[in-house]
């Protein structure tokens, strides 16, 4: 009260003409903002707790809910905006660092929505892909920059570890612990019938999971969270965390109070124990390092799984990239300035790193120019929101993206940021059982596959509308691609040309 | 025959299959007019509390001792739905004493009510299985043994 009083954001709006206190919002709502007055006969709320996460509004059978941005406003000021000013409140109550999850909201800019794709008319026809093959599949993987024939004079047809992918989008990492057990079953689920892969994130590989283990690339972090020998064996591929898009620099903390049961034993750690992962990898300082990791994780799974080597993309991302690709790693995975969390300190969410867009041109032209671009698949991921992201990533250079915010989406995640609270009422980010059993896989799942089947439709479409029967074909393929508003330099790094041009 | 099963694995304990089961058989065409300010006798009831609940109507028993105990003769069985007719039930209550699911209760006429899985009203198809937000309650066939 008195100096601390921060007024709500959210309003909880209720229609009392419609509200038949069946107190559904009551029970659905794990930040206990609706409760029922026995005096009056009816629901009340107490709106300074809701999040508006929708919970409440998506379950009240009669529409009665709605949430809307509370009008109380401070005095207008362009400078000193109300979020700001809040946010100075807040760090002033508590000292603390303002934490903050999901990607970036602030409206810096978004480089697809730039970017314009180019079709067919008239001199080269469009392809319908309900009528004609279209090839969505793709390979990650070292692929060889030449053919080499043995002695007989027959051509060596053995290939580096790949990972196929029926269409190039795999679904990125979120560990256990982060994300409920039931949210990492329908990803697994989902992967697996979509021909795709989902990610453990750094948090280890529940039991219950290895049996999804083709369609699983498994991490390590710089905690090491769960990492033994059948654990990298389990997967498809194996991915070294160094960076991520959200947080750049930063490592990770779960805390204790979401380290129970299972999520301990998978982590491999006590009860109870906040799991910190260091900022670094403690044993890597170089690029003589990381392939010194690339190659033990490499003779642990007998160079039969790729190694995926995902980074935050900073502003030295080319050079970075270059090393990678030179360290044995099989797949880079960049990840952009709007990708998600679980939890990140707001300052470095909203603040660190680059756009993916810009990353991915610059990394993809410096590893042509150097002609390693063989050497390595890219992936790139942080906020890919459609099909024509994936479209887009892929003609500026990228063999497929990761998705995480779509997919949580998909699950029931309504953005509203609050994953550090732990208490998810969509049963997504949150460890609590009775949190947790809201999400039921069997839907989960097919909604992961719904999208995923949408997004590949579409992706024929695009590209049967450019005349391109095959992804491959598409990749690299920048002459596709015309930006709007933008300047010299911007076009310049994503080597591509204005509209019109 | 297909039944209403419940996995309470999934169940919520939010309690929306009963308000779903009222308006259902409220014959009414706006939830607000037939549920606001009154109370709600619904034929599912969710039971249990804090971590486990679960959501129980009539399971339309093979052979259904409610059938055989009522007095009045106003509970048959048709196509493998037991049924009741309320202009028979005399209100005696036996069916409540011996149903070991405890899935007939009286209405708020005072006449005992039952699930007859929507079959007769609007909805044509269970109401809390339509509504339920997490498949805790399905409609299928399942062979007897299950």
């Amino acid at each position: 009260m008195g100096v601390e009083f921060i007024y709500p954001e959210f309003e909880v709006v209720r229609n009392y003409d419609r509200c038949i206190a069946c107190r559904v919002c009551e029970r659905q709502c794990a930040n206990e903002v609706h409760f029922y007055s026995e005096e009056r006969g009816v629901m009340i709320s107490d709106e300074a707790k809701c999040v508006d996460c929708q919970r409440c509004v998506s379950l009240c059978p009669t529409r009665a809910l709605k949430i809307v941005k509370s009008d109380s406003t401070l005095r207008e000021n362009a400078n000193w905006q109300n979020d700001t000013i809040k946010e100075i409140y807040k760090q002033a109550n508590s000292g603390g660092v303002l934490l903050s999850s999901m990607g970036n909201p602030k409206p810096l800019p978004v480089y697809w929505d730039k970017i314009l794709i180019n079709a067919s008319q008239v001199t080269n026809p469009p392809i319908d892909p309900l009528r004609e093959p279209m090839e969505t599949q793709v390979f990650l993987g070292k692929k060889p920059s030449r053919i080499e024939r043995g002695k007989d004079g027959k051509i060596k047809c053995e290939l580096p570890p790949q990972i196929a992918l029926s269409l190039p989008v795999m679904f990125s990492a979120m560990s256990y612990g982060s994300i409920s057990y039931n949210a990492h079953a329908s990803l697994a689920r989902a992967a697996t019938e979509l021909g795709i892969l989902y990610n453990t994130g750094e948090g280890g590989l529940h039991e219950d999971f290895y049996k999804y283990g083709k369609n699983t690339v498994v991490q390590v972090a710089s905690g090491r969270f769960g990492v033994h020998e059948d654990y990298l064996n389990a997967g498809a591929a194996i991915e070294i965390k160094m960076g991520q898009g959200a947080k750049p620099g930063i490592g990770g903390h779960l805390p204790g109070a979401k380290i129970v049961g299972d999520v301990s034993r998978t982590r491999m750690i006590p009860e109870r124990s906040d799991a910190i992962s260091p900022a670094p990898h403690h044993d890597i300082y170089s690029i003589e390092d990381l392939r010194q990791l690339v190659f033990s994780l490499k003779e642990a799974t007998q160079y039969k799984k790729p190694v995926i080597v995902k980074v935050a993309a900073v502003h030295n991302i080319a050079a970075i990239a270059s090393g990678i690709a030179r360290s044995g790693a099989d797949v880079i995975a960049i990840d952009g300035f709007r990708g998600g969390t679980g939890a990140a300190p707001t300052r470095i969410r909203d603040n660190v790193g680059i756009p993916v867009e810009l990353a991915l041109a610059a990394v993809d032209k410096r590893l042509r120019d150097e002609g390693i671009r063989g050497n390595v698949s890219l992936v790139v991921g942080g906020s890919i929101r459609s099909a024509a992201d994936v479209i887009k990533a892929v003609a500026l250079g990228a063999d497929a993206c990761y998705v995480a915010t779509a997919a949580l989406l998909a699950l029931g995640c309504h953005l509203c940021r609050t994953c550090q609270s732990g208490k998810c009422n969509w049963g997504i980010a949150t460890q609590r059982p009775d949190l947790v059993k809201r999400l039921n896989p069997d839907i989960g799942s097919a909604r992961l596959v719904n999208l995923m089947t949408a997004w590949r439709h579409e992706i024929m479409e695009i590209m049967g509308g450019m005349g391109i029967n095959s992804i491959e074909a598409l990749r690299g393929n920048r002459l596709m691609l015309r930006g709007v508003g933008l300047n010299e330099k911007e076009l310049e790094i994503l080597g591509i040309s204005h509209a019109g041009e | 025959m297909k039944r209403v099963y419940v996995n309470e694995e999934w169940c919520l304990g939010c309690h929306l299959c009963e308000y779903n089961c009222a308006y259902a058989n409220s014959g009414l065409k706006d939830m607000v007019v037939a549920l606001k300010d009154k109370k709600i006798f619904p034929r599912i009831r969710v039971e249990g509390e804090d971590r486990i609940t679960f959501a129980v109507s009539c399971r339309h028993c093979t052979d259904p001792i409610c059938v055989k105990s009522c007095i009045a003769g106003a509970i048959s069985k048709r196509d493998g739905v037991v049924r009741i007719d309320r202009n028979k039930c005399v209100g005696c209550l036996t069916c409540v004493l011996v149903c070991p699911y405890g899935a007939l209760a009286p209405g708020e006429d005072g006449i005992m009510q039952k699930c007859e899985l929507c079959l007769d009203n609007a909805c044509g198809a269970p109401a809390c299985v339509t509504g339920c937000p997490n498949r805790a309650i399905v409609y299928e066939e399942r062979s007897e043994t299950q």
